[in-house]
């Protein structure tokens, strides 16, 4: 892991990481033509490996970063990438990048991705990888068609290139006012053309299409509720459904009677050992049949939420991470030092809980399977199936219809699996959603963790010791961005008791929530401003310009801060973005802390989509509202106590805080994801602030799950 | 028993205390109206009805006879969007859009009632429905927008 990160700093994490397949072209020359019709394709593949998709059977590693463009007759572009949209608005994004470098108007530009039969495979969509991998290689392959199409005319004109440019789907020469349509030049011919990298892409300050505000291109589908969900689709002959969950974690099956249930009326029942499925055409009665299994679990010991961090701390495996020197002492810059904070916090397990629950809908034909899911990662889904059914994946199509949203919380298809194990024995199409009570329990978590932190700072406000030692929450963004010699961070994992994987910046929203607090704590016992105390310590510019941005627009130590309230500061960088977040707080007699105001300063280089990006970060400030003050999973003996939006708790317009977004525009950086980043500021700026406001310092996320006491 | 949905009459076998979302969804393939939560709490599938904003999947369908139900496929006239949708798609409210359906009848609902909401009362109307991508600021503008049309 420490490798990987070191060449690649935005290199995906532990929780991420899932064995690939070897990937193969799904599709060869002969029938990616027979699929599309005629035309100009453009392939690649990262590292431009020769001949690509023309050999339709190469392998190729994990990092693999493809898309295909293809120009039909009419001038219609159609674009495969193996991206899913899960709300991050990547189908814009990615179709403004074509639009600018292609010279079509965007309204030409389809957009398939996330199938595994059309689109060339690609790990998944997480660690905010589109924008900065996807993104520069379809610009290539967008400028590369624009240069082939170029020369067409040209050869087909024969006239001088260089008095030929592009323009709204068109070739046009300037003298003469000759144009030809872009499709009209490749109509019957088959082309197909590798890209290539040494092609000139518009420059940032020559934009047009990208960075600027397109609005979500078939957003109107959604307003209408015509869009179709995973879980809104159906097929003829289609069966609901239902799996039996066992009552607790790690329960196993004793006993099961199923008898009652096959008995009634329209209703299959699958059974492969501790599978069980019941199948109905209608929902309603596939319900009652799962309600009439009988069954006995054998439910073993498990912790509780009361017993967690202790069992997390107990169950530590080796440490990992920066400074893995576990024999050096780093005490005795602690105890010499001028103050000292020592601080462990305490970190909740959270769940995603993405408004559209699991779903999946399967169909056989043969020993042929197709599969609709809401996943981040279609051809992982892919992979797994092809595992748990032994069969080819090339057997299996995964399509991943644009889905309600995951948060780091969708990179696996269990509703898909499902709905395929129970299909196979119906002969029919089966569809399975998932209740929000299965949602919140059978999905995974953020993990839970704990983090102990003891650092010392110098009278002058140099921080001089850090040590972190982080339990079970992960390693992203465990480094400290302040300049410190002596220092030690470790990550210890833990298996966890509760199911658990990545979820929007990982583990960063719990280290930066320990380091924020930590460098907000030792500021107060220097008497200094923490802001100054940050800049004093940062040698990093855009973590500065974020941070001086934000506090700008804050009026950060400028105007008075009234009564019962407080401010506070902090801020983070993970995936090539730089965040800063100031929050003002107030608080109430009865305990509840209201976010009164918070400005959100963000950097991630060359903004794609000014619109779309003030919306992610405006989202992840209120997604990480909750998870700062109330959001937990509870539970005990193995049970989740709380799987029901009406006891877990989540951000509503009430608790919307007037919310000011500053996005620094670095047209010099290359653009970095912007999904993940923007949350980390939040949670330490409201303890911070509350901090500020009170004088009580919490050491807990969520801060206050029972109002402030 | 017959429905009287989106200005249209249906008859549906449904059981007794099925959900109105149920039937919509399962047996009409009215798919707009969401599950988000059963429960009523989550407002992923509001409905009209007669006029108010209700959560379909708490709502007996059988309670809803004789009754106008407004779903989310009948806002828009003639094919022209509501006021609402059109000032949703001005504001780009939306990132992964599964809560857009109830939001809009929500809003409908609320505007349907008082004209030029203040924001307090907005929220308020709103309150019931989760964004988890946290898109209210966008929502918020679009409501504002909508009503001083």
């Amino acid at each position: 892991m420490k490798e990987q990160k070191e060449k690649d700093p935005i290199a995906p994490e532990q929780y991420e990481l899932r064995s690939p397949p070897p990937y193969e072209f799904s599709m060869n020359r002969r029938n990616f033509f027979g699929v599309l019709g005629s035309g100009l394709a453009i392939t690649f593949t990262l590292g431009n490996l020769p001949g690509a998709a023309l050999s339709g059977a190469e392998t190729y590693n994990e990092d693999s970063v493809a898309a295909w463009i293809h120009i039909n007759g009419e001038g219609k572009v159609t674009v495969y990438s193996g991206k899913a949209e899960v709300g991050q608005n990547i189908r814009t994004s990615l179709s403004q990048i074509v639009a600018e470098e292609l010279h079509v108007p965007i309204d030409k530009i389809t957009m398939v991705l996330g199938d595994t039969a059309l689109t060339p495979y690609d790990r998944g969509t997480f660690g905010s990888r589109s924008i900065p991998y996807m993104g520069p290689q379809l610009r290539k392959a967008a400028a590369t068609a624009r240069e082939i199409l170029l020369d067409m005319a040209a050869s087909e004109w024969k006239a001088d290139r260089a008095s030929l440019f592009i323009e709204a789907g068109e070739i046009r020469q300037r003298a003469s006012g000759k144009a030809i349509n872009i499709g009209q030049l490749t109509k019957g011919k088959q082309l197909m053309k590798p890209v290539n990298d040494n092609v000139p892409v518009t420059p940032g300050d020559q934009w047009k299409v990208t960075g600027t505000s397109v609005p979500k291109v078939n957003g109107e589908s959604f307003l209408t509720g015509k869009h179709k969900f995973t879980s809104d689709m159906a097929l003829p002959d289609m069966l609901h459904g239902k799996m039996l969950r066992p009552p607790a974690y790690g329960a196993t099956l004793l006993s099961a009677d199923i008898s009652a249930a096959k008995s009634m009326k329209g209703v299959t029942v699958v059974r492969d050992g501790d599978f069980i499925g019941v199948l109905a055409a209608d929902l309603m009665v596939a319900g009652k049949a799962l309600k009439a299994i009988k069954t006995e679990w054998k439910i073993p010991e498990h912790p509780s939420r009361d017993t967690i961090f202790e069992f997390l701390k107990a169950h530590a495996e080796k440490a990992e991470g920066s400074d893995n020197d576990s024999s050096r002492d780093i005490a005795s810059g602690f105890d010499n030092a001028a103050v000292r904070e020592s601080q462990t916090f305490y970190i909740d397990y959270i769940a995603h809980a993405p408004l559209e629950p699991r779903a999946g809908l399967a169909q056989w034909s043969g020993n042929k399977l197709t599969v609709w899911t809401g996943t981040q990662r279609p051809f992982g889904v892919q992979e797994d199936l092809a595992e748990v059914f032994n069969i080819p994946k090339e057997n299996i199509r995964v399509i991943q219809p644009d889905t309600g949203s995951g948060y780091g919380g969708k990179h696996t298809g269990e509703a898909g699996i499902e709905a395929a194990r129970l299909a196979r024995d119906a002969g029919r199409p089966v569809k399975v959603v998932w209740t929000r009570e299965e949602e919140f329990t059978w999905a995974y978590f953020r993990p839970a963790g704990v983090i102990e932190v003891k650092a010392a700072a110098a009278s002058d406000g140099a921080v001089t010791t850090w040590e972190f030692q982080n339990y079970n929450s992960g390693g992203s963004g465990i480094e400290t961005p302040y300049a410190v010699a002596n220092k030690k961070i470790q990550f210890h994992p833990v298996a966890s008791p509760l199911r658990q994987g990545s979820y929007r910046g990982l583990a960063a929203t719990a280290n930066v929530f320990a380091r924020e607090s930590v460098m907000n704590d030792l500021a107060l016992q220097l008497n200094m401003d923490p802001l100054t105390f940050r800049l004093k310590n940062l040698k990093d510019e855009r973590m500065k310009d974020v941070l001086e941005a934000a506090a700008r627009k804050f009026n950060w130590g400028e105007s008075k801060v009234a009564a019962g309230h407080g401010v506070g500061i902090a801020c983070g960088s993970e995936k090539g973005g730089y965040v800063a977040t100031c929050a003002e707080i107030s608080t109430g007699d009865d305990g509840e802390v209201k976010v009164e105001r918070v400005v959100v300063a963000f950097e991630c280089g060359a903004i794609i989509n000014p619109g779309h990006l003030e919306n992610q970060i405006q989202g992840a400030v209120i997604q990480g509202l909750g998870g700062a003050l109330f959001e937990y999973i509870d539970f005990k003996d193995g049970r989740i106590l709380n799987p029901f939006f009406s006891k877990y708790r989540v951000p509503r317009f009430g608790d919307t805080p007037q919310l000011d977004v500053v996005m620094l525009n670095r047209k010099d950086i290359p653009s970095a994801g912007a999904g993940e980043t923007p949350i980390l500021g939040i949670a330490p700026a409201i303890r911070n602030a509350i901090v500020d406001a009170t004088g009580k310092k919490l050491y807990t996320l969520p801060l206050i799950p029972k109002g402030l006491t | 028993m017959d429905l009287l949905i989106n200005d249209k009459k249906y008859n549906v076998a449904a059981e007794p205390g099925e959900s109105l979302l149920n039937v919509l969804r399962n047996r009409l393939d009215l798919t707009g109206s969401k599950y988000g939560c059963g429960e009523g709490s989550c407002g992923a599938c509001t409905v009209l009805i007669d006029g108010t904003a209700a959560r379909s999947c708490i709502t007996p369908a059988g309670t809803t006879v004789g009754k106008k139900i407004i779903t989310i496929e009948g806002v828009a006239k003639n094919g022209e969007l509501h006021a609402v949708q059109k000032a949703f798609l001005r504001a780009d409210a939306f990132q992964c859009a599964y809560c857009a359906p109830g939001m809009v009848m929500s809003a409908v609902s609320l505007l349907g009632k008082t004209a030029s909401p203040s924001e307090t009362q907005i929220k308020a109307a709103m309150q019931g429905n989760i964004c988890r991508c946290g898109t209210y600021p966008r929502i918020m503008k679009a409501i504002q927008e909508a009503a001083n049309i």
